[in-house]
């Protein structure tokens, strides 16, 4: 590991200032940024360590019924908070079925955004990649590519971003607090993260010493919370990455859908929000066929990077599945495998 | 750069002299401290040998950079003991035959005690599968390991929590 310079700013302001000199990096719990910094994938010349920095930490209700969750809100706590847990249980579910218990104990809000892919070529500093060293060139085009991107993917990038918690977190119209030296400035979630275009070394909008403060969902996401679901196909039914994960969220009245809102996860650098599919779902009856028409419309522009058409079916079995799911309504209780399509659902639903 | 922190291990409060900000949690109580009870598997996240309990919860020690701890309170393997008398989760483990040879149980059992401190598992076999899968064992000891959990939870009387996580 290359060395660095430690720095341990009180607050926000001097964090901002100590981290927009180039080669700084942020330190929030460090579980994937020190992974990197071993693997000589990353090499900051200074880590401004957030840790310390008062008022990051917090869940906050807010008067208007959004709830406001600090940077530095570690996800066991945010997916264990009762009140949170029951107002947005697609995205408890999708926190605790994210990683280990160890590691969700120290992982952070701020640290899920900005996470980098798991593609093996960019893990691999013998292998080209231009999110890694830009111009060198993509292995993982022709190469083992089989959990590579369907979405959004270009010539130069067909990595996929890894987080769980930011699928229903897009669905549900999450906005992200910046602050940089120029102030505060928030933008919607799905707004955040890059396409990889020609350009796959920025993955986000953040500019040089811009931080992650907070991540807010607004009171409308609260009104799902009697039908949403996150799921998500892994290649072991725990501690593992999604190949195809999905979020559904429903509004229903009757047997009517009155909203819908999907995301998908695994599929591209970002979090996939499928807008169309969801126009398909307002105002119709919810069964079989109509799940099937809005996975249809939510793979619409799919295309296989590589050694990888099968995610396409995939994705619409999942959407098809998560759909139902929600349908069904929010179980009371969590299944014992989080997001899991083995997992049996049994009990109660929540009637929110 | 030389900086002075210090940790709370086991209770005791140690001053420790950092030549070097790269050190990990896991380096540090190892090759400093020489605590070795706390095993290096892969460093990377991926195995659970590391773990060991961080302000009371589990964490994975080898990506916690020591530096950013200064001033925890730390307990590993070394201190779960009460002298001679084996913590309940150690009992367990010996008498479900929990482990073959022995490397990840260190982790393990920091891992069944954070588990059974978090209070989200109950008596559900499968809920303790999935809270324990941060944790490999390549001897493949899994069922032992469950069943020594389960029987520790009960021997501590831990309270459950039915709601929903």
């Amino acid at each position: 590991m290359k060395t660095f310079d430690y720095v341990r700013p009180a607050t926000i302001r001097e964090a901002v200032a100590a981290a927009s000199d180039p080669g700084a990096a942020y330190l929030a719990a460090g579980t994937n940024l020190l992974d990197l910094m071993k693997g000589g994938i990353t090499g900051p010349s200074r880590l401004v360590d957030i840790n310390r920095i008062p008022g990051l930490d917090h869940i906050e209700d807010l008067s208007d019924g959004g709830v406001r969750i600090g940077a530095l809100v570690r996800n066991a706590d945010l997916a264990c908070d009762r009140t949170f847990a029951r107002r947005f249980p697609a995205v408890a579910e999708a926190l605790l079925s994210g990683a280990s218990a160890q590691l969700r104990n120290a992982a952070t809000v701020g640290g899920n955004l900005l996470q980098r892919t798991r593609c093996a070529y960019f893990y691999d500093v013998a292998s080209a990649c231009n999110k890694r060293a830009p111009g060198s060139g993509c292995d993982a085009r022709g190469g083992d590519n089989r959990l590579h991107a369907i979405m959004g993917w270009s010539d130069s990038c067909i990595a996929t971003h890894p987080s769980d918690f930011c699928v229903p977190l897009v669905a549900l119209d999450a906005i992200v607090e910046i602050e940089g030296r120029a102030g505060r400035r928030e933008i919607p979630l799905e707004m955040f993260h890059r396409l990889p275009g020609d350009a796959p070394q920025r993955e986000s909008v953040l500019e040089p010493g811009e931080m992650i403060v907070a991540v807010r969902l607004p009171a409308e996401a609260a009104r799902f919370a009697g039908h949403a679901r996150y799921l998500k196909i892994r290649e072991r039914t725990s501690y593992a990455f999604a190949v195809v994960s999905a979020a559904a969220a429903l509004r229903v009245e009757g047997e009517t859908i009155t909203q819908a809102r999907l995301a998908l996860g695994g599929v591209a650098m970002k979090p996939w929000r499928a807008r169309e599919a969801e126009a398909i779902l307002a105002g119709a009856p919810a069964d079989g066929a109509l799940f099937h028409r809005a996975a249809e419309a939510a793979l619409a522009d799919a295309k296989p990077s590589g050694d990888n058409g099968f995610k396409i079916e995939l994705a619409r079995r999942i959407v098809v599945r998560a759909l139902t799911l929600a349908a069904a309504g929010t179980p009371v209780r969590l299944p014992a495998l989080p997001a899991s399509p083995f997992a049996a659902v049994s009990g109660a639903v929540i009637h929110a | 750069m030389n900086i002075s922190m210090t940790l709370t291990v086991n209770g005791v409060k140690r001053t420790i002299d950092l030549d070097d900000p790269r050190l990990t949690l896991l380096d540090l109580l190892r090759e400093r401290l020489h605590l070795t009870g706390t095993k290096k598997g892969c460093d990377r996240g991926q195995c659970g040998a590391c773990t060991v309990l961080l302000e009371g919860r589990r964490i994975n020690s080898c990506l916690a950079l020591a530096i950013s701890h200064d001033g925890a309170d730390v307990l590993t393997i070394e201190g779960v003991a009460q002298g001679a008398s084996l913590h309940p989760v150690q009992e367990a483990f010996v008498v479900h035959d929990g482990l073959q040879c022995g490397f990840c149980t260190p982790g393990q059992i920091m891992s069944a005690i954070g588990l059974i401190q978090e209070g989200q598992a109950g008596d559900d076999p499968e809920r303790v599968r999935d809270g324990m899968s941060g944790n490999l064992c390549r001897c493949g000891a899994y069922q032992g390991i469950t069943a020594a959990v389960l029987e520790a939870q009960k021997a501590l009387g831990a309270t459950t929590r039915e709601e929903a996580a």
